[in-house]
């Protein structure tokens, strides 16, 4: 199964060559071992004899351990690439726990000591720290995933990565429509029209896009849905994720997403009988009558990619934005028993649109800010103190996200998305 | 039956021997709890922690730093304690003197002399610890009201104040993460002593330790402080100002305090986060008792507590166990040590008299 769906990629990757990132896909070390494999072109990423990349040591540093949802999915990722890889446990060393601080930094440098050639950190607050460490230790290469800083540090062992997440959003959102759709037609809704809640951690990009995409994906399907987002103010509070999703929940939502990392949103839901789209990983076992989908970066193609550049001698992009086609954006297994009917067959329909450049997430035809439709936007793509935007993103008639750097950029209040409040 | 009586003083040699032969019987549990639970060998488990807290000569200098961080609050603590008075708002006092450090940092950063701007950096952070503990203290000096509480209220007031700064300094806008300040110009970072990133934190701890020693057994305000942890009303009866000294006795924990705040913003750190005082508040408690508030001895507790934990991460690193293991054998440690005090405080006699019910 899982070459099958290699060799769909390839077709992806072909039809893809007009995107951006379709030149890191090509180098991509996982994508091309696939190329590699199904004849589809030699590529000199995964040219590397295996024996050169069982040898390399890597280290991960992650901000939590395996109880917190959005680590595990990091940890899960890297042990797969390592098995992928053939990375013995021996090789490679795990540090867990590790704040954003100083930390960080003698995480790195003992990484190093010992004898590490590639570091992986998975949090935000993480980055300013492996660049510090970046700069000591110059023969290693720093991968942090979700930074901002890489494309402006001009560092050269010093890298970003990120997945267009956005697009997972969008398919779930797609989701989340049809269930919408099925509600309406039974005249289930609570209102009129449909209404989404969002739970929300920051009034950060990454969640800007994160739900801006999930609600164009569902406004795709019924096209006067509305959203009322809150903000928890914290990437991990089961609690506030738990009150978050309630308050919506008595506002009148017929269906709850989120993007925060407990299973407080979910299990709302749950108690609530209000479906759910949920994020990182599946919450079928917890919530089966009300989850629905969930969309997860899949961290594996990374770290392979980077893992075996780094083996070939190679340069690591400064910024990594894994896709749909290199498998990085991943789709969960679809709970039929809550989704609507036909939710599997529309969501292969979008993803093949997506694929294709047929359909842009992020659409200026589809959304507006303000009452007026965009036609230009500068994004703080460079990150500064001041928040100043300072690239232009949208061109072609669609906003370009994780295009001039791997994390996203997405911060516009689109119309029909009602904040509740924007302390965070 | 079982009759326990208080013991006279036991002899240094025998209290010695006492902890050491509590020490052992923990290693061993623990052995026995490594290799059911994980089958692991448990001298090699202990041999890991060892090479966790010094493997290099990087993880020296980090377990030193670690040391001398967790001392400083505890060093900040005992003055509070000697006279019962249950400061359990570290935390927040830490916290309170780290926003001070990093908001002159941020706000003055360039604008002053790098000595200057660090001077009052330092003044800042004192004040802020300060009138952190001053507040519970004047509280409970003028109407009594219960400090354990107050105290550790004021910690969810710092850590809410500084989760609000950490929102408006934050870079990018929502992220909710300031990172490394002045990372290009360095201004406000405390120096390099010889090229050791924390060789001047451990040197000025070491310094503090000394000091707090003196000023605890050997000036009159110690002596003051003992007094009213003894009684109040002895002290009121040989004339000490109760109010005053709590007051006075606070406001040096309280900057103290801000000063582990001032040297994990500009000495380890470089930013402000609202977990940079790392749970340190509460453990500083624990560090303070197992020494029984001498601040000799708490460069030893504050060792065995850093070298644990030191040791836990590298268990969960090297073996893919769980953080939470190697705290359970912390755990099990300083149960045992703790236990181990009221064998040398009291006797337990058996009584043969209803023989069978002994056990």
């Amino acid at each position: 199964m899982f070459h099958n769906e290699r060799e769909n990629m390839k077709d992806f990757n072909e039809i893809m060559m007009n995107r951006r990132q379709a030149l890191t896909l090509g180098l991509s070390g996982a994508a091309a071992l696939a190329l590699a494999a199904c004849g589809g072109g030699s590529s000199n990423g995964g040219d590397a004899p295996a024996g050169d990349t069982a040898a390399i040591k890597a280290g991960l540093i992650c901000l939590h351990d395996e109880n917190s949802t959005y680590d595990l999915n990091f940890l899960n990722g890297f042990k797969e690439a390592m098995a992928n890889l053939g990375i013995g446990e021996d090789s490679y060393m795990i540090k867990t726990n590790i704040p954003e601080g100083q930390e960080c930094y003698d995480a790195a440098a003992e990484l190093a000591d010992a004898g590490c050639k590639v570091i992986f950190a998975d949090s935000f607050g993480h980055e300013d720290y492996m660049i510090q460490a970046a700069k000591e230790f110059p023969e290693v290469q720093f991968c942090h995933a979700t930074g901002t800083k890489a494309h402006t540090e001009g560092l050269a062992n010093y890298h970003n990565a990120f997945a267009s997440i956005y697009e997972g959003r969008f398919l779930a959102g797609v989701a989340a429509g049809m269930k919408l759709q099925e509600l309406a037609e039974a005249g289930q809704l609570k209102g009129a029209a449909p209404k989404m809640g969002y739970v929300g951690a920051y009034t950060y990009a990454e969640v800007v896009s994160g739900y801006t995409s999930f609600f164009l994906g569902a406004k795709s399907i019924v096209p006067d849905v509305t959203m009322d987002v809150t903000f928890t103010g914290s990437w991990y509070d089961e609690t506030a994720e738990k009150e978050g999703a309630t308050k919506l929940i008595n506002g009148g939502a017929d269906l709850i997403s989120q993007h925060a990392d407990s299973m407080g949103a979910p299990t709302a839901c749950e108690n609530a009988g209000i479906p759910d789209v949920s994020y990182n990983g599946s919450t079928q076992d917890a919530c089966p009558n009300t989850f629905i989908v969930s969309s997860r970066i899949n961290w594996a193609p990374y770290y392979e990619y980077a893992i075996n550049a780094t083996v070939a001698g190679e340069a690591i992009d400064a910024d990594w934005t894994g896709t749909l086609a290199t498998d990085s954006v991943q789709l969960t297994a679809i709970n039929e028993a809550v989704a609507a009917a036909g939710t599997a067959e529309k969501i292969e329909e979008v993803k093949a649109g997506l694929a294709d450049g047929s359909i842009h997430v992020f659409d200026t035809a589809t959304f507006t800010v303000g009452g007026k439709t965009l036609d230009s936007y500068m994004a703080d793509v460079d990150t500064d103190a001041a928040y100043e935007g300072d690239t232009e993103v949208i061109s072609d008639g669609y906003f370009h996200e994780s295009e001039f750097r791997s994390a996203p950029y997405f911060d516009l209040q689109i119309d029909g998305i009602n904040l509740l409040d924007t302390k965070f | 039956m079982i009759h326990i009586t208080k013991r006279k003083e036991m002899p240094l040699w025998q209290s010695l021997s006492v902890r050491l032969g509590a020490i052992l019987v923990a290693i061993v549990v623990c052995g026995f709890i490594t290799t059911i639970t994980t089958g692991l060998n448990p001298i090699s488990v202990y041999a890991t922690m060892f090479k966790g807290a010094f493997g290099t000569p990087r993880k020296i200098w980090i377990l030193l730093q670690e040391i001398a961080i967790l001392l400083c609050v505890a060093l900040a603590l005992t003055p509070a304690f000697r006279m019962k008075f249950w400061n359990l708002g570290g935390e927040g006092q830490i916290l309170a003197g780290s926003l001070a450090s990093a908001a002159c940092m941020i706000c003055l950063g360039g604008k002053l002399p790098n000595a200057l701007l660090i001077l009052l950096m330092l003044v800042c952070s004192l004040v802020a610890g300060a009138v952190w503990a001053g507040i519970p203290a004047v509280a409970k000096a003028r109407w009594n009201t219960n400090e354990t509480l107050f105290t550790l209220m004021m910690n969810y007031v710092a850590t809410q104040l500084v989760a609000y700064f950490v929102i408006v300094w934050e870079v990018p806008k929502g992220s909710g993460n300031i990172g490394i300040i002045n990372q290009a110009t360095e201004a406000g970072w405390l120096p390099q002593i010889a090229g050791f990133k924390y060789l001047l934190n451990i040197l000025l701890v070491a310094v503090l330790t000394v000091v707090m020693h003196l000023y605890l057994s050997y000036s009159k305000h110690g002596y003051e402080i003992s007094v009213v942890g003894e009684s109040t009303n002895t002290a009121r009866y040989v004339g000490i100002k109760v109010d005053r000294v709590i007051v006075r006795t606070l406001l040096l924990s309280g900057a103290v305090c801000g000063f582990a705040g001032f040297l994990l913003v500009a000495g380890t750190n470089h930013t402000l986060t609202t977990t940079i005082a790392g749970g340190r508040g509460f453990t500083a408690v624990m560090v303070a008792w197992l020494a029984k508030f001498n601040p000799l001895v708490m460069i030893a507790s504050s060792f065995l507590l850093v070298f644990m934990d030191s040791g836990a991460g590298e268990i969960s690193t090297a073996y893919g166990l769980n953080h939470s293991f190697g705290d359970i054998l912390t755990g099990i440690i300083l149960f045992f040590i703790i236990g181990c005090e009221f064998f040398i405080a009291y006797q337990v006699h058996f009584d043969k008299k209803e023989g069978g019910h002994d056990a």
